[in-house]
């Protein structure tokens, strides 16, 4: 007797989102998967997965030699940083986070941080994340100008949160761009935020889901089974949790000893120049095996492997 | 598995006789699944009957052991497809590769390297479970590798090679330690069953496909092995999780009984990456043994890492005791930090203190096993909490000095925190990495 294959029959199908437009000389459209990641047997990814690479506006202070080494001088000029992440790494999307702009940190004014993403936009075609400091009266104030300075590019704009969503909605609806509505590791406050965002007129297909990650071996099985459980709500055809999903990858792992510490302090991990790109890869292939459409990443081994296996698990044949 | 009252009911004689004492065969199935009567009860029922109804109310995924005594493995029986359903019960095993045609040296140095497999996570230590001996024909050589791996490790072994005159010497070399053997196909599946079944082995069976398995998994039972482990010929990514998704699938919502075995992956990537990131994938998956070529050290502690976060209850994070804890030998005058019983908060900070060499006193509350922000942020980890657990805890009676430091994540509870206990409160470090340096330099305010 031949094997019945156990294949699931889906009612929905996921959000297909576009980002970039305007100037960008590349778009990037993800979504539209009808099946669990990447089951050939089951439903279509029309579109595969993409890597978007972090550039900070403030060098990156305080990295270990591994991740130092590729990025040489450049982190200390974000629009050179972004070209090398482009042209020699081959980021889908750059992901400009504003973390200067905290006001605990080196509070750049909006202006400032406004002539850093033109400058960006300048040096590369790719579409962009423009993403904010984190703290919500800041970025309230930041996020206009950005968005403004942006206008017609649809970048996606992060981050719209339960308690702090109208600036951004109100920006991506003026300058048309698309919004990351994130939730701390939870469907339901998930869900609320994008209700909120549709509320006020930002359309299902102009929003990304982020709701938090964790790194290998720090909290990353909380943010997988969230993923899983939100990609199972959307093929069970609920519209308010079809968005593609978003997870951030780099910051999360190099943050954590594994990736950081050398072999000389940390013998019985082994050569620390691979350790923190494995933690890395690590981390972005579980994501992507719960359900990740965008990955914001920092190391190009580790970009260059999750490329790998994009291409593995949604090329031809097996 | 409990059967419903139509898959019983199929299988009984359909005559309403009723010296079941039920009026109709319906009627009792009913009262079997119900379990207010025992098949039994029937006397009508047939052998076969009896013997089909055990089967298909034995666990979708039989229950396989590989290896002996205290380092053995236990794999399948596995509930679930989604680790938020359930949990995923039976972590799988890890395996890492020898080649028994190296020479001796090269075999020494393996095992030697192996035995540094084996990390301290969350005050566990995690590691290798198992020992893959390649054989490279020379079936004499590798029963001479596999003994001395035995015995240098102490864990089961795997036992690969293409037929069974090939690994026989092996399998009789550790034979009381019970190896497993890998691997069965279609063209040699008769000898290996007889070397597995004469060994009392569990057996790989192995096949190109999900559908090509379900022809060779019968035939094995039918000649009497059935402790079995399944592996296709996938290799890709994608093929991995194809092959792995249909096998569970099939074996939990489609009862495929031919398919009711743990899986045995193995990854044969040399780049550590890609060895990596294969390896989390198949451990995601519901792999039961991975077996990996790329032996480094990083690579293992990112598979071992994967595989306890995967394997983790999502309705329990692994936690700890809440009450005093000791790092060094502290005194009446050591500082008093406090933190919570969450293991992965408690082991980041205690290493951190250990690394300091200052001998210092934690006070560890119970927030349910979550982290400081997270249990800050559901009021587990609060002003009122963490007085509790300075009276509860009896620091008050260890120390002389009445200061205590807060992880600086939650510096806003300070003022309250100085109302409710008493004590003088300082804030330290946002991250315990921090810790080493506040510490050296501690005095009570
Ligand atoms: C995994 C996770 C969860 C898991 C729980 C994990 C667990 N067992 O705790 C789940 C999904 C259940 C969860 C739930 C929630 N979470 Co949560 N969660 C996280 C996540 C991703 C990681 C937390 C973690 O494990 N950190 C690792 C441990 C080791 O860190 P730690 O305990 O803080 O310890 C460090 C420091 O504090 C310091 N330290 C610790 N002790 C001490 C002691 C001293 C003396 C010193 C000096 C230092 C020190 O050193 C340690 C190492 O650096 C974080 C975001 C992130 N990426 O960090 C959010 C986060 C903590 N969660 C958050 C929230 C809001 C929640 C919820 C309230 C959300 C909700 N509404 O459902 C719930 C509450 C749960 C409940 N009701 O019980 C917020 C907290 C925001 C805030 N600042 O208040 C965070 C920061 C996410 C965010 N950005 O919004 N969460
Ligand atoms: S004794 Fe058996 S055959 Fe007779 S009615 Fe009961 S179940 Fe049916």
């Amino acid at each position: 007797m031949a094997l019945e294959m156990p294949t699931e029959r889906w009612s929905g199908k996921l959000n297909t989102v576009t980002i970039g437009a305007g100037t960008r000389t590349s778009v990037v459209t993800v979504g539209g998967e009808t099946t669990l990641p990447f089951l050939k047997f089951e439903g279509e990814t029309p579109n595969p997965p993409v890597v978007a690479m972090e550039v900070l506006d403030v060098p990156l202070a305080d990295i270990p030699p591994a991740l130092a080494e590729p990025f040489g001088d450049v982190v200390n000029d974000p629009a050179a940083w972004a070209r090398k992440c482009v042209d020699e790494f081959g980021a889908e999307m750059i992901c400009l986070r504003f973390a200067g702009a905290n006001p605990e940190g080196a509070d750049k004014s909006p202006d400032e941080c406004k002539a850093v993403l033109q400058s960006v936009l300048q040096a590369v075609g790719v579409p962009l994340i423009i993403w904010g400091c984190g703290n919500f009266e800041k970025d309230n104030n930041l996020i206009p100008v950005l968005s403004q300075a942006a206008a017609g590019e649809r970048c996606l704009l992060g981050s719209a949160v339960q308690d702090n969503y109208k600036t951004i909605a109100a920006c991506s609806l003026a300058d048309g761009h698309l919004v990351i509505g994130e939730a701390p590791l939870d469907i339901q406050i998930q869900k609320q935020v994008n209700i909120l965002l549709t509320d006020m007129g930002v359309s299902t297909e102009n929003i990304v889901m982020y709701q938090t990650t964790g790194g290998l071996g720090y909290g990353v099985e909380y943010a997988y089974s969230i993923m899983e459980r939100t990609r199972l709500a959307a093929l069970s055809g609920d519209k308010m949790m079809s968005m593609p999903m978003l997870a951030v990858v780099g910051s999360e792992c190099w943050k954590t000893k594994e990736a950081r510490l050398s072999e000389d302090v940390a013998p019985e991990w082994g050569d620390a120049a691979v350790r923190g790109p494995i933690w890395e890869a690590t981390t972005a292939n579980l994501f992507l095996h719960g359900g990740a459409d965008i990955l914001v990443m920092w190391h190009p081994q580790a970009v260059a492997q999750v490329k790998r296996t994009i291409s593995e698990l949604t090329g031809e044949g097996l | 598995m409990g059967l419903t009252a139509v898959d019983i009911f199929k299988h009984l004689p359909k005559t309403n006789c009723r010296d079941c004492g039920v009026p109709t065969c319906l009627a009792f199935a009913m009262k079997v699944a119900q379990k207010q009567a025992s098949l039994d009860d029937c006397p009508h029922v047939t052998d076969e009957a009896k013997a089909a109804l055990a089967g298909e109310s034995a666990p979708p995924i039989r229950l396989v052991t590989v290896g002996a005594g205290e380092k053995k493995l236990e794999l399948g029986q596995e509930t679930v497809l989604f680790r938020h359903e359930n949990t995923f019960l039976r972590p799988c095993g890890l395996a890492v590769m020898l080649e028994a045609g190296l020479d001796d040296a090269a075999v020494e140095a393996k095992l030697a390297h192996f035995k540094t497999l084996e990390f301290d996570r969350v005050g566990m230590m995690l590691g290798i479970n198992l020992v893959a001996v390649k054989s490279a024909g020379d079936a004499e050589r590798t029963a001479a590798v596999a003994k001395k791996a035995s015995e240098a490790l102490g864990l089961p072994l795997i036992l690969m090679g293409g037929s069974a005159a090939e690994l026989a010497p092996a399998v009789a070399a550790v034979k009381d330690t019970r190896p497993l053997i890998h691997a069965a196909t279609a063209e040699n599946l008769d000898e290996m069953v007889a070397l597995a079944k004469e060994n009392g082995c569990t057996l790989v069976v192995q096949a190109a496909d999900p559908g090509a398995l379900c022809e060779l998994t019968p035939k094995a039972v039918e000649a009497g092995v059935q402790d079995l482990i399944l592996q296709t010929a996938a290799a890709s990514a994608g093929g991995i999780l194809q092959d792995q998704t249909v096998i569970r699938r099939a074996a939990l919502v489609k009862k495929e009984r031919r398919l009711g075995y743990p899986t045995l992956v193995v990854i044969d990537d040399e780049d550590p990456l890609d060895a990596a990131t294969k390896a989390s994938l198949a451990i995601a998956k519901y792999a039961g043994i991975v077996v990996l070529k790329n032996d480094s050290k990083p690579v293992l502690l990112a598979a071992v890492t994967a595989r306890l976060n995967i394997y983790t209850d999502p309705q329990k994070p692994i936690q700890i005791e809440a009450k005093l804890y000791e790092v060094g030998e502290p005194t009446d005058q050591s500082p008093v930090l406090v933190t919570t019983n969450f293991s992965l908060t408690y082991f980041t900070v205690e290493g951190d203190v250990s690394a300091s060499k200052v001998p210092t006193w934690i006070v560890v509350v119970d927030t349910e096993g979550t982290s400081v922000l997270t249990a800050w942020a559901s009021e587990k980890f609060s002003a009122e909490s963490i007085a509790a657990a300075i009276k509860s805890t009896g620091v008050e009676e260890k120390v002389g000095h009445r200061s205590i430091m807060l992880p600086g994540g939650v510096a806003v509870l300070k003022a309250k925190l100085e109302d409710e206990s008493g004590w003088s409160v300082q804030v330290g470090p946002r991250e315990s990495s921090g810790l080493p340096t506040v510490l050296r330099s501690w005095s009570p305010n």
